[in-house]
């Protein structure tokens, strides 16, 4: 059977084929589908983790009793999960273990662009590349057999063009595996420095196997067009690369970015006169050519910043650009906003109004660094926001503790936000940490976590007490807070400036985007009574607008929250039902 | 790769693109086509621009489509069809609905919502299908169904049949909401340009 899947759901496809018994992951745009199509099956077992190093120790740990295991996470995320994978890669697995690292080239979603396949290189383990969604299932199939037979955990990189495109599978069956004996083995599953020393050895010796592999076993494969230019690509870019230039170049077409075949690369080289290495982001492929002396075209023409796409190969290979249509008009610029309704908005009307610093964080609330809110000064990686306040606080000094406060969601506060809380307590700052708890993760698209009470399957299950965790680490005054009430919630972050000791305000309301969220009626303009003075807009509210003059609210989009209502001089905004 | 037809879906996040694009994949890959799709989730889905490609033809490479490629560029906003034009090739058309949803540049005064914008791609040579989908919309019974409206104009641009459409609105769509989608199809379908 046929399906248009995603590169994601393709990836989870081909767990379930591998016979994967145990996936565990934390969300990231663009690799989140993965687990929550995995969690389709009832065969695998799947789970949210509180973080990407949890995630990875649970797929070890999976490895270790015999289960193949999985665990999937964006770019950023590896940083977190570098610390297991880096030794698991000398410890090797029992069942097969496979990582996938989606990556984010031109930052549609992330706050950087590195390159993972520079992860893999300095972990020293095998990373397969897929091209396409029927890749993306073939490869993560071929990555436990990898796995098994080198005695590695295995890398799938994952672009957001290769996760989030849909292209066509073919379906099979899945193959059941028996749990494989677990046994008990410390030369090679406790890193001691003693057994490390032998097992590094080890691993050197795999990475020329490895090597070895990608020579002959088809995963990286010449296409021959008999040309003069010769092109090597790997991933969505080979496909950029077809798409642009056809049969008219050979192409050395890479599945597996590390390590590369050193044979198949002379061997291409020899059929061109010209060789170029087209890769986005960092010269991975290019650097190992050279260092083989292998004349190649690479960095020097192609950029080594955003995405690519067969304009950007056309540009700068052929020095071709296409002739366009454009309107005379300027076209203003359409950057994302927070939702309708969404509990952040008040939170952030209240701090630009007080000026405070804002230490911020990663997710939907990052967005309140933007006009008309403009209420973020710093964002760095998840949890940063509290331990960077902590810091400014201990450089700036007392004064700056009454005017500073750090915005985490609840998601990114149990990823790596409690060990920075734990900071603030153990070492003294009168920091106020405000956490905006939605009750879900939103910013990936809804996922559940240790705070809602459910599990990826929607199973009831514990919820972490908020309240009861920032008073149990240290943290004198707790309070919790409703962001619609804009009233109530500028006198807490007013008396939690001023008060002694750490504060934490839990700002909770539930995301407008929730099914279970009943909304109001929409709030509708009493067009006479308004006099055209712009306060609501300053919310930045999609569903209000100007209309010769007056503002108007958008009944297809106000989902009633009221945080306009208490901003209009003339209380010229009401209930629809009121009003009528 | 001529062969390629390449359908530009652009709106504001929260329209509805996604399911528009998928219906598209999902019909051309019924009709024996290979077919990529290119979806943005994440951040862009937040109120911003948003854009999603599909492509499908006798072998499909690039899931994405680049200036000067789109045969057409389905607008759900009129802002939104004047800032993804570059994308349309020569002899391409543009199917708009011509609700405007003013970005927050424009709410918050530092910008103006342009005037004229259907003339200005009209002038540029595009071809030009407009309707007001939100109406349509309404008058099919939601103003949810605005997407649906829109991929039944963009069906009769494309060539297509009716009934392999309505056939994956069946498949696609929950069943108390069937009919109230077939009848936005059709009257976006049969809609006046």
């Amino acid at each position: 059977m046929k399906e248009l899947l995603l590169g994601n759901e393709a990836v989870a496809r081909g767990l379930y084929e591998a016979g994967v018994r145990v996936v565990s992951s934390y969300p990231g745009t663009p690799s989140t589908e993965i687990t929550e199509a995995a969690a389709n099956y009832d065969e695998i077992y799947c789970e949210w983790a509180p973080n990407e190093k949890v995630a990875a120790e649970v797929a070890a740990g999976a490895s270790f009793g015999g289960a193949r295991s999985f665990c999937a996470m964006k770019h950023v995320g590896l940083n977190v999960a570098a610390d297991p994978l880096f030794t698991m890669s000398y410890i090797g697995v029992n069942g097969g273990m496979v990582l996938a690292v989606a990556d984010d080239p031109g930052m549609h979603s992330s706050q950087n662009e590195q390159d993972s396949r520079n992860y893999a290189i300095a972990a020293k383990l095998p990373m397969l590349e897929p091209a396409d969604s029927a890749e993306c299932c073939a490869f993560t199939k071929l990555a436990y057999e990898v796995s098994e037979q080198f005695d590695t955990p295995v890398m799938l990189r994952l672009s957001t063009r290769i996760s989030h495109s849909r292209s066509i599978v073919e379906l099979a069956e899945r193959t059941e595996l028996p749990l494989k004996p677990y046994e008990k083995n410390p030369a090679k599953n406790v890193m001691l420095p003693v057994f490390a020393t032998k097992k590094h050895v080890l691993v050197e010796e795999r990475t020329l196997a490895l090597a070895q592999w990608a020579e002959t076993s088809g995963i990286n494969r010449i296409e021959d067009n008999g040309s003069e230019i010769g092109v090597i690509a790997a991933g969505s870019v080979y496909q950029y690369a077809k798409e642009a230039l056809g049969d008219t170049v050979s192409y050395l077409k890479l599945g597996m970015v590390n390590p590369l075949p050193e044979g198949l690369v002379k061997k291409f080289a020899g059929l061109v006169k010209k060789v170029y290495v087209i890769e986005e982001l960092d010269d991975v492929i290019e650097t190992f050519c050279r260092k083989l002396g292998v004349p190649v075209v690479g960095k020097e023409v192609f950029p080594r910043c955003g995405e690519f796409s067969q304009s950007v190969i056309r540009k700068c290979m052929l020095g071709v650009e296409p002739e366009i249509m454009q309107v005379e008009q300027p076209i203003p610029m359409r950057p994302p906003v927070m939702c309708c309704g969404c509990p952040h908005r008040g939170v952030f009307y209240v701090l630009k109004k007080l000026k405070v610093y804002v230490s911020g964080d990663i997710g939907c609330y990052t967005l309140g660094a933007s006009a008309p809110l403009s209420a973020m000064d710093t964002s760095i990686c998840m949890g940063a926001s509290v331990s960077a306040l902590h810091g400014y606080n201990k450089a700036v000094g007392r004064e700056a503790e009454k005017k500073s406060v750090a915005v985490i969601g609840d998601s990114t506060f149990i990823h790596s936000g409690v060990t920075s809380l734990i900071d603030i307590a153990y070492n003294q700052s009168n920091s106020v940490v405000i956490i905006l708890d939605n009750s879900i993760t939103g910013m990936t698209g809804h996922q559940q976590n240790p705070t809602t009470g459910y599990t990826i399957k929607g199973d009831p299950t514990a919820a972490v007490n908020l309240e009861a965790l920032c008073r149990s680490v240290g943290i004198p005054n707790v309070r919790v807070c409703d962001p619609y009430n804009l009233k109530e919630m500028e006198q807490a972050v007013r008396e939690e400036l001023a008060s002694e000791g750490a504060s934490v305000i839990i700002s909770r309301r539930p995301c407008a985007l929730l099914k279970y969220v009943k909304h109001k009626p929409p709030l509708r303009v009493e067009t006479e009574k308004c006099i055209g003075c712009k306060s609501c807009l300053g919310i930045g509210c999609p569903a209000i607008s100007m209309r010769q003059g007056k503002a108007v609210i958008d009944y297809t989009q106000c989902v009633g929250c009221g945080v306009c209502e208490g901003l209009c001089p003339k209380k010229a905004i009401t209930a629809q039902e009121a009003a009528e | 790769m001529s062969s390629v037809k390449s359908v530009l879906i652009v709106g504001v996040g929260g329209q509805g693109t996604l399911l528009a694009s998928r219906l598209l994949g999902s019909a051309m890959m019924d009709l024996g086509y290979d077919v990529k799709v290119s979806e943005v989730h994440g951040m862009s889905q937040r109120g911003g621009s948003v854009e999603t490609y599909v492509r499908y033809g006798d072998k499909v490479y690039s899931p994405v489509i680049e200036h000067g490629e789109a045969d057409i560029v389905l607008a759900f906003e009129q802002l939104e069809a004047a800032r993804f034009l570059p994308y349309l090739k020569k002899g391409g058309t543009v199917v708009v609905n011509t609700q405007q949803i003013d970005p927050m540049p424009v709410v918050t005064g530092s910008a103006a919502y342009p005037q004229g914008l259907l003339e200005s791609i009209r002038n540029q040579g595009a071809s030009l299908v407009a309707l007001d989908a939100l109406a349509l919309a309404e008058q099919a019974g939601s103003s949810k169904a605005v997407n649906v409206v829109l991929i039944g104009a963009m069906a009769r641009c494309l060539g297509t049949e009716q009934e392999i459409w309505l056939k994956t609105i069946e498949k696609t769509v929950p069943p108390k909401f069937v009919e109230m989608n077939k009848k936005a199809f059709v009257l976006g379908y049969e809609a006046e340009a």
